[in-house]
C-alpha cells in the first residue's frame, strides 16, 4: 500500500524515542553512573553523553599531543627524563619535534638532557611514534583535548615548560602502562 | 536554566523572584541568544569532516548546543567549521563561501591541517592554514580532534560571542565590510592582495647561489 | 633466482609471440615483461584475448632520475583470479610519449590522466588528455624527481635541522611569500589570464549525444560541487542536462589532493604508516593492512599468528564500520534525512570505542607494523568485541534491513538506477561492491588470498542486476559475512607475540618492486612500492579503489535523472581522502 512506508518509518523514530527514556528510567539504576554506563558496548537507554558536565573517560591508549615526563627534584627544579638522544625527531613522520641538545659551558660536550624542546601541534598528527620508540620513557601521548586556542602562532609551538608535565600525571592517565614500566626499571635498577 | 547565564552578576533580584525575573544589559540578553543559536555550515573537507559527523550524531549531538541545523548554504549559517586538509585548489571557493556568509560569521579551524597544513604541510597543493586567506576565531589542534575536542572548541567560540560588545561589533559599523578578493590560481596559487610583491620577487635579478640561510627564527 | 630467469612463466610465451617488442627485465619483486612502447597495445591485446588478463589494476609512472628514463607500469589480472601479470614500458624524460590503452581497458583513462599531471607522461590517442589532480595552469609536473615544492627542505626524512641544533620555526619563513608557493620567473599576476573551464564545458557540451525527441531542446551544464552537501566531501561533477536527464557527466577531483605520494617518497618507510591511515578515513585498518602487507612481501617476513588473526579482526570491524555508513548516507541522499544516518553512526562509535582502546584512536589507527601489530588485544577489549560481534551488530544490522530494505521509498528510488553491466565494470576496472553487484564474484579476499582468509570460511557475495539497490543489499550481505569471519577469528584466535623480532623504526627494505593488494571496504586496495635499498622508498603509489571506480560513474549517470546521479554517487561510496590522495 502506497504511503505505509512513511507510517512505519515514523513508528520506528517514536518508539526508538520512548524506548531509549524507558531504559534509562527503569533499568538504568543499577549501574554506577551515566557516563560510564554510555558507550559501553551493552549499554541500552539514551546514547548521548552530555559533554562539558559528563565526559567520555578516554581509553588508556588514547593520545593527542605528547607530553614530556619531568619528575620534580630539590627546590622544585624540574628534571625532565628526556636525554635529547633524538629519537623522537627521526621517527617524527612530520618533522615537528625539534630538540637542542644542552652542552656543557666549559668544555662544549654534549650533556644528556634537553636544552629546547619544540612540538608544532600544527603539524603534529598524533600518531604517538615518537612514545613508542623512546628508549627512556621520556616521551608519553597526552588525554588532554581540550585545547582549542583563540590564536595560533606561537602558541602552537610547544616548547619544553609547556611540554613538561608530572609523572605522577602520567601515572594519574595511564596505570597499566606506567606499572608495566616502572617494574621494568625497577628490574634493570636491581641489574645493575 | 540558563538564566545565571544572562543575569548579570551582583544583580538583586529579591529571592522570592530570583527564578522569574532576569536582569541583565542589552549586550548581554544579545550574545547570549546569538551564542545559543549558531548553525554551522555543513561543509566537509577531509578526514576531520567525519568527525564533525560524528560530533552531530546521537553520540555527541551538536543540537544540545543549539547548533543541529547544518545548513549547506552558506547564506543561513553562522559559523564555518573549516574541517580538514585546505588546498589550494580548493581555497577559491572556500573564500568565496566565507564571503557569501552573512555577518556575524566565525571561522573554526578544525584540525592541525586547517590551523596551520598539518601532516601535510610540505606537499605542494596545500595551503598552511585557512588564516592566510580568511580570519579564525578559534583553533582546534589535534589530528582529527575528536568530537569532545570539537565541542570544547565551540564552547570556546561560545565564550569568545559572549564578550562581544554591540558597539564596536564589526557588522554594526557604517562602512562597508570588505570582501576578501577571491585567490587566483595561476602557475601557482596567488592572492590578488600579494600581486606586487610577487612581481617584484619574479623579476628580480638572479643573485649567485648563496648559502641558504635561516630567517626569522620563531619561539 | 639465476639472473636469467623471468620472475613469470608467462614471460616466455609472450617473448616467443612478440620476440622484438619484449625485453627481459629481471627485478626482484617484478612479475611481468618490459615491452618497446609501439607495441604496447598488440601485447596488451593479446594479453586481454589470449590469456585472458581483463582487468586492468593499476597503471603507475616512475621516475628513474638521474637517468633519463621514465617507465610506465600496467598491472593486469584476470578477473577470474590469480596473481598478477605486469608490464613496463620506458620512455624518456625529455619527450616522454607512451601509446594510450583507453581504448582496449577504459578503466586506464583516469589513471592516465594522472600520470599526465603528476610526471608529465603524454599519452597518445588518450580522449580527454587534461591534468586531474592540479589545475590546467599549474606549472611543472610534481612528482618528477627533479621538481621542488615550495616548501623542500631535504630529500630525505629525517632533516637534518631537528636534531641535535633543533630550533622550532614556521616553514612561512622561509619563503619570500611567506607562503608554500613558488612561480616562475618573470611572472606578473596583474597580467594573468587563465584558462578556466570554459574548454571543458564546451567539449562536455559537444560529446553528449543529442536525444532523439521530436522537441529539441537546448543543453545545460550544472556544476555539483565542490562544495555540495551531497558530494561525500569535496568532489564535482559536472553534468550535462537535456531537462532532468543527465546527458554527460564528467568528474572533477584534486580538491583534496594532499600530495601523499611526493611526501610519502620522502618518509621512511614506517614514517608512512601513519599517512595511510589518512588515505580512507573511513578504514584506516584496511590501509595500514595493505601498505604492511606490501612492504613485508619485500623484507620476506611474515606476522606471528596471533598478530594474523588481530589484523583480520580489525579489518573486518573497519568493513562493517564502512559499510554501516556507506548504508546511513546512501539514505541520506535519498532524502531520509540523517535518521538512518544516526542508527548507523551508533554503531560505527563502537566500533570507534575499540579501536579507541587498541591503537589509541578513533580514526587514525597507525596500529600495524611490519611484521606484527603495535600492540597487544587487551582482554577486556576482547570481550567487548565479542559482545559486539554476538550480540549487538547482528541484531542492530537485521534491524537496519528490516527498516530499510522493504521500504517503498527506497526501492522505487534504488531499483534500476545507475545500472552497470559485468562486462562494462570490469573494463572500468570497477572493484569492490561495485563489481560484485554486477555478478562478478571477486573479492581479493578469495581470488588472491592473503594473511589468513585461505583458512577461514566465508562466501563472496554477488548480486546480479549492478544497480543501486544491489549495491546496497551487497554491503549488507557483506556485513553479515564479516560478522561470520568475525565469529570465526574470535573463537580461533591463538595466545602469543603479536609482532615478529623487536620493534624497529628503520625497516631496511632491499631493493625491488612489490604491488600488494587488499580488499577494502571499497574494493583493491593496492600499494606499488618500489625501493632501491635506501631508507625511503623511491616510489611509493596507492591504488585507490575510489578513485578508480568514479571511471565508470559517467556510464553508470548517463540517462539517469539528476536527482539519481546523487543516489548513485552515493551507492559508489567515494571517500576523497583516497580519491585525490
Amino acid at each position: 500500500m502506497n504511503g505505509f512506508g512513511i507510517v512505519k518509518g515514523l513508528f520506528v523514530t517514536i518508539k526508538h524515542f520512548f524506548t531509549t527514556y524507558w531504559v534509562d528510567l527503569f533499568h538504568g539504576k543499577k549501574n554506577k553512573t551515566r557516563a560510564a554506563r554510555r558507550g559501553m558496548v551493552d549499554s541500552a537507554g539514551l546514547f548521548t553523553v552530555q559533554y562539558p558536565e559528563e565526559i567520555i573517560i578516554p581509553s588508556e591508549e588514547f593520545r593527542v599531543i605528547p607530553f614530556l615526563i619531568y619528575e620534580v627534584g630539590e627546590n622544585g627544579v624540574r628534571k625532565y627524563r628526556c636525554t635529547s638522544c633524538g629519537i623522537c625527531a627521526k621517527v617524527c613522520p612530520t618533522q615537528c619535534i625539534y630538540i637542542t641538545r644542552k652542552k656543557d659551558e666549559v668544555t662544549g660536550k654534549p650533556i644528556l638532557s634537553p636544552e629546547e624542546f619544540y612540538i608544532d601541534t600544527d603539524k603534529c598528527m598524533n600518531c604517538g611514534s615518537c612514545a613508542e620508540f623512546c628508549p627512556f620513557d621520556a616521551i608519553k601521548m597526552d588525554h588532554d583535548f581540550e585545547i582549542a586556542t583563540y590564536e595560533r602562532g606561537e602558541t602552537h609551538i610547544y616548547s619544553k615548560e609547556k611540554l613538561g608535565k608530572p609523572l605522577e600525571y602520567y601515572a594519574k592517565i595511564r596505570p597499566v602502562n606506567y606499572a608495566s614500566e616502572e617494574a621494568v626499571r625497577h628490574e634493570k635498577a636491581s641489574v645493575h | 536554566m540558563t538564566v545565571n547565564g544572562i543575569n548579570i552578576p551582583n544583580a538583586s533580584i529579591p529571592p522570592d523572584l530570583q527564578h522569574q525575573v532576569a536582569v541583565t544589559t542589552l549586550d548581554k540578553i544579545y550574545n547570549w541568544s546569538r551564542s545559543n543559536s549558531l548553525w554551522p555550515m555543513m561543509f566537509g573537507l577531509a578526514c576531520c569532516a567525519i568527525e564533525m559527523i560524528c560530533t552531530a550524531a546521537s553520540r555527541y549531538d551538536l543540537s544540545r548546543f543549539g547548533m543541529e541545523v547544518m545548513r549547506p548554504s552558506p547564506r543561513q549559517a553562522d559559523v564555518m567549521i573549516v574541517s580538514g586538509t585546505v588546498t589550494k585548489k580548493m581555497i577559491p571557493q572556500i573564500v568565496r563561501l566565507y564571503n557569501q556568509m552573512a555577518e556575524p560569521k566565525y571561522v573554526i579551524a578544525m584540525g592541525a591541517c586547517a590551523s596551520g597544513g598539518g601532516p601535510f604541510k610540505e606537499g605542494y597543493n596545500v595551503v598552511p592554514g585557512v588564516d592566510k586567506f580568511i580570519p579564525v576565531d578559534v583553533y582546534i589542534a589535534g589530528c582529527p580532534p575528536t568530537p569532545q575536542s570539537l565541542l570544547h572548541g565551540l564552547i570556546t567560540l561560545q565564550k569568545k560571542i559572549e564578550k562581544e560588545h554591540i558597539p564596536t561589533t564589526r557588522w554594526y559599523k557604517k562602512e562597508d565590510v570588505v570582501e576578501i578578493p577571491i585567490p587566483v590560481l595561476g602557475p601557482d596559487l596567488f592572492d590578488p592582495r600579494k600581486s606586487e610583491l610577487i612581481s617584484l620577487e619574479t623579476h628580480k635579478p638572479i643573485l649567485v647561489e648563496e648559502p641558504v640561510t635561516e630567517s626569522g627564527d620563531a619561539a | 633466482m639465476s639472473e636469467q630467469t623471468a620472475n613469470h612463466p608467462l614471460y616466455y610465451e609472450m617473448a616467443n609471440k612478440f620476440p622484438d617488442a619484449i625485453i627481459l627485465e629481471v627485478r626482484s619483486g617484478f612479475f611481468g615483461a618490459v615491452v618497446k612502447s609501439q607495441s604496447l597495445l598488440d601485447v596488451a591485446k593479446t594479453l586481454r584475448d589470449a590469456y585472458s588478463f581483463d582487468y586492468l589494476s593499476a597503471v603507475t609512472g616512475v621516475d628513474d632520475f638521474p637517468e633519463d628514463r621514465m617507465e610506465v607500469i600496467y598491472h593486469f589480472f584476470k578477473s577470474i583470479g590469480g596473481p598478477q601479470f605486469e608490464l613496463k614500458v620506458f620512455t624518456t624524460r625529455n619527450e616522454p610519449t607512451v601509446p594510450s590503452l583507453t581504448g582496449l581497458y577504459p578503466g586506464a583513462e583516469l589513471q592516465e590522466r594522472e600520470i599526465w599531471d603528476l610526471f608529465g607522461i603524454k599519452f597518445t590517442n588518450h580522449p580527454d588528455l587534461r591534468r586531474i589532480l592540479m589545475w590546467d595552469d599549474f606549472e611543472g609536473h610534481p612528482l618528477r624527481k627533479d621538481w621542488k615544492e615550495p616548501f623542500y627542505e631535504e630529500d630525505v626524512k629525517p632533516f637534518k635541522n631537528r636534531w641535535p641544533e633543533g630550533k622550532a620555526r614556521h616553514s612561512e619563513n622561509t619563503n619570500p611569500f611567506q607562503d608554500n608557493v613558488q612561480y616562475p620567473r618573470e611572472f606578473n599576476p596583474a597580467n594573468w589570464t587563465g584558462e578556466a573551464d570554459h574548454l571543458m564545458y564546451k567539449s562536455l557540451i559537444m560529446s553528449g549525444e543529442q536525444s532523439s525527441n521530436i522537441i529539441k531542446t537546448d543543453q545545460l551544464v550544472v556544476n555539483l560541487g565542490p562544495q555540495h552537501p551531497s558530494t561525500h566531501g569535496v568532489f564535482r561533477m559536472v553534468v550535462v542536462l537535456e531537462g532532468e536527464t543527465i546527458v554527460n557527466l564528467r568528474p572533477v577531483v584534486g580538491y583534496m589532493h594532499r600530495n601523499h605520494e611526493k611526501i610519502g617518497e620522502r618518509n621512511t618507510f614506517l614514517q608512512n604508516m601513519p599517512y595511510t591511515d589518512r588515505l580512507d578515513y573511513l578504514s584506516s585498518m584496511s590501509n595500514n593492512f595493505g601498505y604492511s602487507i606490501t612492504i613485508e612481501k619485500m623484507l620476506g617476513i611474515t606476522p606471528p599468528e596471533r598478530a594474523e588473526y588481530i589484523r583480520v579482526m580489525m579489518a573486518e570491524l573497519t568493513r562493517i564500520a564502512s559499510h554501516v555508513m556507506s548504508i546511513g548516507f546512501l539514505m541520506n541522499d535519498l532524502g531520509a534525512y540523517f535518521t538512518p544516518a544516526l542508527y548507523a553512526l551508533e554503531e560505527r562509535e563502537l566500533i570507534l570505542d575499540i579501536f579507541e582502546a587498541v591503537a589509541g584512536s578513533r580514526m587514525m589507527c597507525n596500529y600495524f607494523r611490519f611484521g606484527g601489530v603495535v600492540r597487544d588485544v587487551p582482554e577486556d577489549v576482547m570481550k567487548k568485541v565479542k559482545h559486539l560481534v554476538e550480540n549487538r551488530l547482528p541484531r542492530k544490522i537485521d534491524e537496519l534491513d528490516r527498516y530499510l530494505t522493504k521500504n517503498e521509498i527506497v526501492r522505487t528510488r534504488c531499483e534500476g538506477v545507475g545500472v552497470i553491466t559485468s562486462d562494462e565494470a570490469i573494463a572500468f576496472s570497477a572493484t569492490g561492491p561495485i563489481l560484485r553487484a554486477t555478478g562478478v564474484p571477486y573479492d581479493i579476499r578469495r581470488a588472491d588470498p592473503y594473511s589468513i582468509y585461505e583458512s577461514l570460511d566465508f562466501d563472496v557475495c554477488i548480486r546480479n542486476h549492478g544497480d543501486v539497490y544491489d549495491r546496497y543489499l551487497l554491503r549488507m550481505d557483506e556485513i553479515r559475512q564479516s560478522l561470520r569471519i568475525l565469529r570465526q577469528v574470535l573463537n580461533r584466535i591463538p595466545k602469543g607475540p603479536v609482532i615478529s623480532g623487536k620493534p624497529q623504526y628503520l625497516a631496511k627494505v632491499p631493493a625491488g618492486e612489490s604491488y600488494g593488494r587488499v580488499e577494502g571496504p571499497r574494493g583493491e586496495l593496492g600499494f606499488y612500492i618500489v625501493s632501491d635499498g635506501k631508507p625511503n622508498p623511491k616510489r611509493y603509489h596507492v591504488r585507490a579503489p575510489s578513485f578508480i571506480n568514479l571511471t565508470g560513474l559517467a556510464q553508470m549517470c548517463k540517462g539517469a535523472k539528476v536527482a539519481d546521479a546523487v543516489t548513485i554517487l552515493g551507492s559508489v561510496d567515494i571517500v576523497l581522502g583516497e580519491v585525490d590522495r
